[in-house]
């Protein structure tokens, strides 16, 4: 079935024993689409990704990611998909080189490719200095920016990024932005959350989401309109708070 | 499984080792000082065994039956030509850890060549030391028996492992053990922590989403932790060599082989704890209590299986430590080779690869 | 009046790395400070010195009068401290977490209850205190952590980007406890990456590669910009910047949400600027000439781009 959809999802919910963390949510995200999945704390985003990623499994619902089933195609998906978890995930006790080089690894690349890319992203990232140093003494945007690098090694049609710039600063955050958008116009769809609303503006559509439902979704111009306000900021304080 | 991506594993964590270089250092020292103090700690305890005797004979006979118990260096004769009623306090200060009574028809018996019973009273408080205490008086009552007659068998059954160890060395009974426990205990550890460790930091969640297979993980891991084992039990070998000059009979590539296949057992536990624990403290905890116990209890470290109650002898099957001490105590002390191991060998290799199975079902490619 | 806090000549290095070199600031009593500055300017290793976990390699900091180096015990009882990688105990549920730090400091049983109401409003843990704390989302992590520092009535509040991956609705209730806190006399030093937060400052310091850029009320800092900043909006701007940065005269472009702020020396009008971008991209765009932002101001002093008065 082909469709235009990156991502597909259709009454997902996540319960923890009687907690239900992400209670039967819907939405559609486009191909190439640069998508917010903004919401409060504990809202459910983190689980929701989790589950789209294939690391936690449904309680119920369907989702299709690139086109394949999260309950039935996880390993189809892994292929197709890149991640940045809130946490960060390279190890800190390896070298920037070393760690694309394992990641890259891991995907199955081809040694030549590996060392392509290892090159190539060191002299994207202004690396070259740094190559040898092990992550750990790295700035925080830096590493950020080499984590979501790594996740792009396999060259994946989606990359789900959960809180990329959570303790970043200005500068950081709109270098990392400026990557995301090159991302997205190479024809790659970006599904991002942040709890930063000025970084809500720079997304296609926004979904909000609260106490597991996504209770708004559309572009920062339409819901702008629609709740009349000049900023994301106050639309989310508006409906976040309101609830 | 795909060549490519367990190789980017197993480099991986050769770097991990190799940059911790703190813990590595603790890795090699930790086992070596393990069997200097256990080693010594275990020899000591034996050298220093006081006894009493009640000598009611008071022949050449019994005095030569006495000096064989004194001719050792682990029974120092403390008390003579006490009474019975005496024998009581003096264990319960813990003045004596046996006792000798000869009785007064012991020389007439002997020459009658009846059945002679000596009666030895041994303080079991501290099991270890009475079993101890107990196999190596039968040596001594064998030894007598042999001088007095050279056809006869003897008055008691012997512990057929003392046979190889004829000088009483209690250092070449206990090292071989010592050998297999520390092994034993480094390797399982090694691996369990590492998977949990990434489940901690974060890391595993990366993996997790990558196309790894689980026996893809469970490989690298294993793989650079055997070459780490293996340099630790051939430095724990070298010192129980040069500490307690512990022989070593039989081929020295034949007890590297068979350790690394009881190296890769160890590991292969490790790895499985490590699958279904969720912190590294419950992966260590869990690792102590499944792999220390066992091996000192059931695997005939210190009690003889064949006199272990039947349902024990049934697990001890199942205690890798039970093959390996076989392996070992026979290649170190008796020289024996594949030909009478091969199938305790196997049976090792069996475990390693269940658990390793194990290791690989249990491991759980979501976060749940 | 003396300063609670105080800092003098301040530096610090971690083998070659330099990270703070020859600071100095003060933080008067009943004030809301706030340290801002890129990754690596020497804000948690300042935090750090003055909550006494690291020492100084020179120069001489307090905190209430007492000498960072020579009143350990004294600081710590005085300071609330929040590091930035906080860590709770996972094993436990959050109210045993608050109940754990507020027995640590011993806050009146009769007072607890009052307490954790406060905290729990801006927080939203209530309905979550028989949780484990390590089966938390990331922002509720935080919101309890920042709780357990809060817990106690510290004299001197130290707090190192608290905010951090905390939704925009709990952040401004959070502003509002150290409003409230501020009230009540405590004195305040916060490190933070948003620019929204900082506004909220009685003070600020800008902070770059270990020493301080600027100083001042907010009102103070964005006077401190000199150049001109120009705000176009239109569609998928952000992919445009590169192209409108060779613009004749520009000196910076920047992203800000939809929109795009071109930063000019004195001496352009809207309508120049407007007309070169026209021919540069042969679009019609909505300019206008603002006043700059903090944000804008911040980043102009790290790249040394705010220009020079007359
Ligand atoms: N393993 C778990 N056991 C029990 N509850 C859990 C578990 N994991 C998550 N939860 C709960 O599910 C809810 C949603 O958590 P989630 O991490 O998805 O939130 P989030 O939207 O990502 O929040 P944040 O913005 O703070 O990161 C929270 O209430 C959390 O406590
Ligand atoms: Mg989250």
């Amino acid at each position: 079935m082909e469709t235009d959809n990156a991502v597909s999802v259709s009454k997902l919910s996540r319960h923890f024993g009687k907690f239900i963390a992400v209670d039967e949510i819907s939405f559609e995200v486009n191909k190439g689409e640069i998508f917010g999945f903004l919401g409060a704390n504990g809202a459910g985003k983190t689980t929701a990704i989790k589950m789209l990623c294939g690391l936690l499994k449904p309680t119920s619902g369907e989702a299709t990611v690139a086109g394949f089933s999260i309950n039935s195609e996880t390993a189809k998906i892994k292929k197709n998909i890149g991640y940045m978890s809130q946490k960060f995930s390279l190890y800190d006790d390896l070298t920037v080189k070393e760690n694309i080089e394992f990641y890259g690894g891991i995907y199955g690349l081809s040694r030549e490719k590996i060392s392509g890319k290892t090159d190539q992203l060191i002299s994207e990232l202004n690396l070259d200095k740094m190559k040898n140093t092990l992550t750990r003494s790295l700035p925080l945007g830096w590493k950020q920016r080499l984590a979501l690098s790594t996740s792009l090694l396999h060259d994946p049609s989606i990359i789900f990024l959960d809180e990329p710039t959570g303790g970043v600063d200005p500068i950081s955050r709109r270098n990392f932005w400026r990557i995301i958008y090159e991302i997205a116009s190479s024809g790659k769809t970006v599904f991002v959350t942040t709890h930063y609303m000025d970084e809500a503006e720079y997304c296609n559509r926004v979904s909000i989401m609260h106490k597991g439902k996504i209770i708004e979704l559309g572009t920062p111009t339409d819901l702008k309109q629609k709740y009349n306000k000049t900023t994301m900021q106050d639309i989310f304080i508006h409906i976040v708070g309101q609830n | 499984m795909k060549l490519r991506r367990t190789i980017s594993i197993i480099i991986k964590e050769y770097t991990h080792i190799f940059r911790d270089w703190r813990s590595l250092l603790i890795i090699i020292l930790m086992p070596v000082l393990m069997i200097i103090l256990y080693g010594y700690a275990i020899t000591l305890d034996m050298k220093n065994l006081t006894f009493a005797v009640i000598d009611d004979s008071k022949t050449p006979e019994s005095r030569e039956l006495i000096r064989g118990f004194t001719e050792n260096r682990f029974f120092i004769l403390r008390y003579t030509g006490i009474k019975r009623n005496e024998i009581e306090s003096l264990f319960k200060k813990r003045d004596i850890q046996m006792a000798l009574v000869i009785p007064g028809d012991f020389s007439e018996s002997l020459i009658s060549k009846r059945i002679t019973k000596v009666q030895l009273i041994v303080d079991a408080a501290d099991s270890n030391v009475g079993t101890f205490i107990n196999n190596y008086s039968n040596r001594v009552a064998q030894l007598f028996n042999e001088k007095l007659n050279h056809r006869s068998p003897g008055i008691l059954g012997l512990e057929p492992r003392i046979l190889y160890n004829p000088d009483m060395k209690s250092a070449n009974f206990f090292v071989p053990g010592l050998v297999a426990l520390i092994l034993l205990l480094i390797c399982s550890l090694l691996t369990s922590i590492t998977i949990t460790r990434e489940k901690e930091t974060g890391t595993l969640e990366q993996i997790l989403v990558s196309p790894v297979h689980p026996i893809e993980i469970v490989v690298g891991k294993v793989v650079p932790y055997i070459t780490l084992g293996f340099f630790n039990g051939i430095i724990i070998i070298i010192f129980a060599r040069l500490l307690f000059k512990v022989p070593i009979n039989g081929s020295l590539s034949l007890i590297a082989v068979l350790s690394l296949i009881y190296i890769f057992v160890a590991l292969s536990f490790g790895l499985m704890i490590s699958a279904v624990a969720k912190t590294q403290q419950i992966a260590m905890l869990a690792t102590l209590m499944a792999t220390v116990l066992p091996t000192i209890m059931l695997s005939g470290f210190i009690f003889p299986i064949a006199s272990m109650p039947l349902p024990l002898q049934y697990i001890s099957k199942v205690v890798p430590a039970t093959y390996f001490l076989i392996i070992i105590r026979g290649i170190m002390l008796k020289g024996i080779g594949l030909a009478e191991l091969w199938q305790h060998a196997a049976a090792l290799s069996g475990i390693g690869l269940f658990m390793l199975s194990i290791a690989t079902i249990r491991f759980k490619t979501t976060l749940e | 009046m003396q300063p609670v806090i105080s800092i003098i000549n301040f530096s610090k290095s971690f083998g070659k790395n330099i990270a703070v070199k020859n600071l100095s600031l003060d933080v008067e009593k009943g004030e809301l400070f706030g340290l801002i500055g890129p990754d690596g300017a020497g804000k948690t290793t300042t935090i750090r010195t003055l909550v006494t976990l690291i020492s100084p390699d020179s120069g001489e900091l307090s905190v209430t009068g007492l000498n960072v180096s020579k009143s350990v015990r004294e600081i710590r009882s005085i300071t609330g401290y929040m590091p930035q990688r906080f860590s709770l105990y996972p094993d436990l549920s959050v109210s045993q977490n608050l109940n754990f730090f507020a027995n640590l400091f011993e806050v009146p049983k009769k007072e607890m209850a009052e307490r954790k109401k406060r905290l729990f409003k801006f927080s939203n843990l209530e309905p979550f205190s028989e949780r484990l704390a390590g089966q938390l989302s990331g922002g509720m992590k935080q919101k309890l952590a920042l709780s357990c520092t809060l817990i106690h009535n510290p004299v001197v509040l130290i707090l190192d980007e608290p905010t951090t991956g905390v939704d925009p609705v709990s952040r401004s209730e959070f502003w509002e406890i150290l409003q409230e806190l501020k009230k009540e006399g405590v004195t305040i030093l916060v490190s933070t990456p948003y620019m929204d937060e900082a506004l909220l400052c009685d003070r600020i310091a800008i902070m770059h590669e270990g020493s301080v850029l600027a100083i001042g009320k907010p009102e103070k800092i964005t006077g401190l910009m000199h150049n001109h900043i120009y705000k176009i909006t239109g569609h998928n701007l952000v992919l445009q910047s590169n192209r409108i940065a060779q613009i004749p005269g520009i000196i910076s472009v920047q992203s800000f949400g939809d929109s795009l702020h071109l930063t000019f020396p004195p001496g352009f009008s809207s309508e120049d600027i407007r007309s070169k971008i026209y021919d540069l991209l042969g679009q019609q765009l909505n300019i206008e000439r603002i006043a700059p932002s903090l944000e804008d101001v911040f980043i102009g002093l790290i790249e040394g781009k705010i220009g020079h008065g007359n």
